[in-house]
């Protein structure tokens, strides 16, 4: 089906069209508790055993809203910038769809908690590029759905499906932004970039687990066209399924050069939602709807309004963390850092995981060897993210310690680090299991090194003439019989006092 | 000795259940007794819980022998709506699309009431999800009046007033979302009372339109009345709209109203409830109730409360909107009625077709205007100005309650029709609620008490009485004084 799609060239495209992006992200909050509930909120778990009467929807079950759900909101707000509203409301959207146990969604409609914001991007060239927030409201997530059989695994064609309420009544929150028109052929990457520093952003509140891959975090991307030549904006399409960062550039760029050729072959882009696969890096359009979607939104009467208090809001601003830009801009300083430098750390998602490495006990120096060298090799070979490696910040500075003890040679630390990516438990553990020691007995390095000298005569030779330089060979010898655990300069050492 | 049981108050009966003179079992058997005897007739019953209720008796029975301080009403048998949720015994809201459903949880209601020692008989039949006002809307057949079996008892809660009525129980729980407590009170001669919104959880309660629901005691006398709204009303944290306030001292006022003392009470006459469309003999016995007030010292004078003249239609647009949209949960694809899943049709088809067979006519009706009325395009004239009419309203009410304490009228402006005479003219039926309507838009508290019988039919007739919000104690004062100065009407011969 996808071969049949018309793509235009990417750089025809941005030279006739101005792309017009608005990004509307949903996040999961991690809360105890669900959004209206008092069932835990958890991911995955046996299906349909954290529900209860209100998020199963059951006759006669009423909402009550999650407090610090609310909270979580204004600190999402406020740290985007926003105004908080002093009176809000939850309004009801209504739509049939099984998942959903009320066949409504209570969600926030023309009443939303936090507005008005923006969130200042950097891109991979430094570029900032500032975001405008139109909302940010609450609303509680649905069920899942499991389509069992037909090819695709969604509903068309399916044979039977299955429901999971688990998830039913989750927290949300949804960030919407204003139109970010004006990003030319940068869009799809405007577009990366603004999802992960909202990601970094929500990370620092520690409001969510921010997973894209588990759907705590989910973006739908809205592209239209603007045709340079009139600069008329054009129709919209919403792709969702967009479940990385990778794909939301992908998705972007791929909505981008097909409506250009759809415009471009006499056609009209048709306002619609579509579905991002990811193995194709495409897009289709969603369920074909014959009549277009009237949610009749109205505020919920199971709930009463919100009005966070001034007071309120104000000591929930004097909970804000430093935020992302402002840490990355307060280390650069303090470790006198370049530009140039900063962004490669930061591109590499390498630079919190050094920052953490050093409130661990390394030096920054140490810490950022580690992580962009050896670890970023290691991450790169398993085609994983850094921040998917299976070591933390502190095991990487237990290393550094013992490195820096001379418990570890530099060898022997990366065989430890090894050890750990592999499982095996802590540095400590590794070093431990693996026997990973430093021979500093200085009686079996001389016996060591007379076994050395003995199947070399030659080069011991050399060494008595004076050829200091020829004992390289003997000390590689000893190394090697030693494993590697060896201190090479006390092996030089031994050698030459042998020889003298 | 059975025939004093069914006829004693929930007072006297709680009295001697208490004193040991009666035990809670003989009560609840003779009762049992009595729905067995007359409801084949009567059809105020969906269910009786035989079990349940005896088990619970003889707890209470045990608690009184063991000397135990018991509840004020503990032993005393009730009727429960079939709107209020039960854990495991059937739940329909008179409709077939929860047919043979088995809720999960007790309602807010329910747990009180257990947790009372009251003893929950069954569940009573009313309008499909309390849509109606003469009980004919139950997807079980219609209630008959007990005063004259070929007449509506009223609705929604026609099943909890007529087991009243016939003596099958001597306290019901109803609810009341446009006058689905006061109206059948007022046809069948019986006390129901809707609280201040927010003050008994709704938590349970299968929702019809939610900002309007509100359930409330029914009994035979006001004591009683005010008893049992001390047992379900309080704060619930299950309920965001549930008011944290003290309860209203509403049997304390129902006691002093019992002294027949109202001098100084300023009492308005609300001048939209009369004139065309009202039934004489409902008007001469308003005025006759005026005069008893008057005689009680109460200062009574008339008070214009404009806005409730649009009252009826700003209800029918704001009930039928929530009720478009509490009523899709229904969809049979967790609980009820599920009709046409056999292997070839889509979910849509299921819900399509479970809805079409599992809804009546009114409950469509109500979901098409609802639906319609939310529409986008058409929010505005209809839910919006619904919505300022209701403002409008609850403007009218403080300005009344500025010059008086409480406001009265007839509760229905006439008595009981004949089953079958509305039900192909739905805006006859809806006039039913001309009365009860503005205290629901409102949120105030109303109840009705019997003003005796129409002289033109011999049918009873209901007195409303209306306090601000939080001050039911007020209304429960005057319906007691009243109570004690008209005294006894008679009763349904069954």
């Amino acid at each position: 089906m996808t071969s049949l799609v018309e793509l235009m060239d990417y750089d025809e495209v941005v030279e006739k069209y101005d792309p017009v992006l608005g990004l509307e992200v949903h996040v999961e909050l991690h809360t105890n508790t669900k959004m209206f509930c008092g069932c835990a909120n958890v991911f995955g778990g046996e299906p349909n055993t954290n529900t209860c009467p209100t998020c199963l929807g059951l006759p006669g079950s009423l909402p009550v809203v999650n407090g610090k759900a609310v909270e979580s909101a204004i600190r999402i707000g406020l740290a985007l910038n926003c105004e908080i509203a002093d009176w809000c409301r939850f309004a009801r959207k209504n739509y049939f769809y099984p998942d959903m146990p009320k066949n409504f969604q209570t969600s926030q409609y023309d009443e939303p908690i936090a507005f008005n914001g923006w969130l200042d991007v950097t891109l991979d060239d430094g570029e900032v590029i500032r975001v405008e927030i139109e909302r940010a409201h609450m609303e509680e997530d649905t069920g899942k759905s499991l389509h069992v059989g037909g090819a695709t695994g969604r509903i068309h064609g399916a044979e039977h499906s299955l429901l999971d309420y688990n998830r039913a009544g989750v927290p949300l929150i949804e960030i919407v932004t204003k139109m970010i028109p004006g990003t030319g052929k940068r869009a799809p990457e405007v577009a990366r970039a603004y999802v992960t520093a909202l990601r970094d952003l929500l990370k620092a509140l520690d409001v969510s687990d921010v997973r894209m891959d588990q759907g705590s975090l989910r973006c739908d991307a809205n592209v239209s066209l603007s045709p340079k030549t009139t600069g008329e904006l054009g129709t919209r399409t919403e792709t969702k399924n967009v479940n990385s960062l990778r794909s939301v550039e992908r998705a972007v760029r791929f909505e981008m050069t097909r409506q250009a050729a759809v415009l471009e072959s006499g056609g009209s882009v048709t306002q619609e939602t579509r579905h991002f696969d990811e193995s194709s890096g495409s897009t289709s359009p969603g369920r074909k709807k014959e009549t277009a979607e009237d949610y009749r939104y109205f505020p919920e009467p199971d709930l009463v309004p919100i009005a966070p208090s001034r007071e309120w809001v104000e000591e929930l601003r004097g909970t804000l963390p430093e935020l992302p830009w402002e840490r990355r801009a307060r280390i650069q300083k303090e470790w006198n850092l370049t530009d140039e430098v900063l962004r490669d750390l930061v591109n590499a998602n390498a630079l919190d995981l050094i920052i953490a490495t050093v409130e661990a006990g390394a030096k920054p120096d140490e810490a950022r060897s580690w992580w962009v060298s050896y670890l970023a090799q290691q991450a790169n070979a398993k085609g994983i993210e850094l921040t998917d490696l299976a070591i933390t910040p502190a095991q990487v500075a237990r290393v550094v310690e013992l490195v820096n003890s001379g418990a570890l040679t530099n060898k022997l630390a990366r065989e430890a680090v090894n050890g750990v990516l592999e499982g095996e438990g802590s540095p400590d553990d590794v070093v431990e299991k693996r026997g990973l020691k430093v021979v500093s007995d200085d009686s079996a390095l001389e016996k060591a090194v007379d076994e050395a000298l003995a199947a070399q005569p030659d080069v011991a030779q050399k060494i008595r003439d004076g050829k200091i330089q020829a004992a390289g060979a003997i000390v590689g010898a000893v190394m090697k019989a030693t494993k590697g655990q060896a201190d090479a300069a006390r092996v030089r050492e031994i050698v030459v006092a042998r020889c003298s | 000795m059975t025939n004093d049981l069914i006829h004693a108050t929930a007072a006297e009966l709680a009295a001697k259940i208490h004193s040991g003179e009666v035990s809670s079992v003989e009560v609840t058997q003779a009762h049992l007794d009595r729905i067995a005897a007359t409801d084949e007739r009567v059809n105020a019953f969906l269910h009786v819980d035989t079990e349940g209720a005896l088990a619970q008796a003889r707890k209470v029975d045990e608690d009184v022998k063991a000397g135990k301080q018991v509840g004020p009403l503990a032993g005393v048998p009730l009727a429960l709506k079939d709107v209020m949720t039960t854990e495991g015994v059937p739940t329909t809201v008179g409709s077939k699309i929860l047919e043979g459903w088995l809720p999960p949880y007790d309602a807010t209601v329910t747990r009180k009431l257990k947790e009372a020692g009251v003893v929950i008989l069954g569940k009573t039949n009313m309008d499909e999800f309390a849509m109606g006002s003469s009980t004919e809307n139950s997807a079980y057949g219609p209630t008959h009046n007990p005063w004259d079996l070929d007449r509506i008892p009223g609705g929604s809660g026609g099943g909890s007033s007529a087991a009243l009525a016939a003596h099958q129980a001597p306290l019901a729980i109803g609810t009341d979302t446009g006058g689905s407590i006061r109206q059948p009170g007022a046809v069948t001669g019986t006390v129901g009372v809707k609280p201040t919104y927010g003050g008994v959880s709704r938590y349970g309660l299968v929702a019809f339109s939610s900002s309007l629901d509100q359930a409330g005691p029914c009994a035979r006398t006001v004591l009683d009345a005010a008893l049992l709204h001390e047992i379900i009303a309080g704060y619930d944290h299950m309920d965001s709209t549930s008011i944290n306030a003290p309860v209203p001292p509403v049997v304390a006022a129902a006691r002093e109203g019992l002294s027949g003392d109202l001098s100084g009470l300023r009492i308005g006459v609300v001048t939209q409830f009369s004139g065309e469309g009202y039934q004489q003999g409902v008007l001469r016995s308003f005025e006759a109730a005026v005069s008893q007030l008057k005689e009680l010292g109460a200062e009574i004078a008339d008070v214009s409360c404009p806005s409730f003249d649009y009252a009826l239609p700003a209800y029918y647009l704001i009930a039928p909107s929530e009720c478009s949209s509490n009523l899709a949960r229904f969809d049979a694809m967790r609980y009820g009625l599920r009709v046409g899943d056999d292997g070839t049709r889509s979910t849509e088809e299921v819900m399509s077709l479970t809805r079409e067979a599992g809804f009546g006519p009114e409950v469509k009706r109500r979901i098409m205007i609802g639906t319609y009325a939310l529409s986008s395009g058409y929010y505005d004239a209809y839910y919006g100005s619904a919505q300022k009419v209701r403002t409008l309203i609850t403007q009218d009410f403080a300005k009344a309650f500025e010059n008086f304490d409480v406001l009265i009228s007839p509760t229905t402006p006439t008595t009981a029709f004949k089953i079958g005479e509305r039900a192909n003219d739905p805006m006859a039926m809806y006039k039913a609620d001309l009365c009860t309507i503005p205290a629901n838009l409102a949120g105030t508290p109303a109840m009705s008490v019997p003003s005796g019988l129409s002289d033109e039919d011999g049918l009873p007739v209901g007195l409303q009485i209306m306090a601000p919000a939080l001050q039911d104690h007020r209304m429960y004062r005057v319906a007691a004084a009243y109570e004690a100065a008209r005294g006894a009407f008679g009763g349904p011969s069954l």
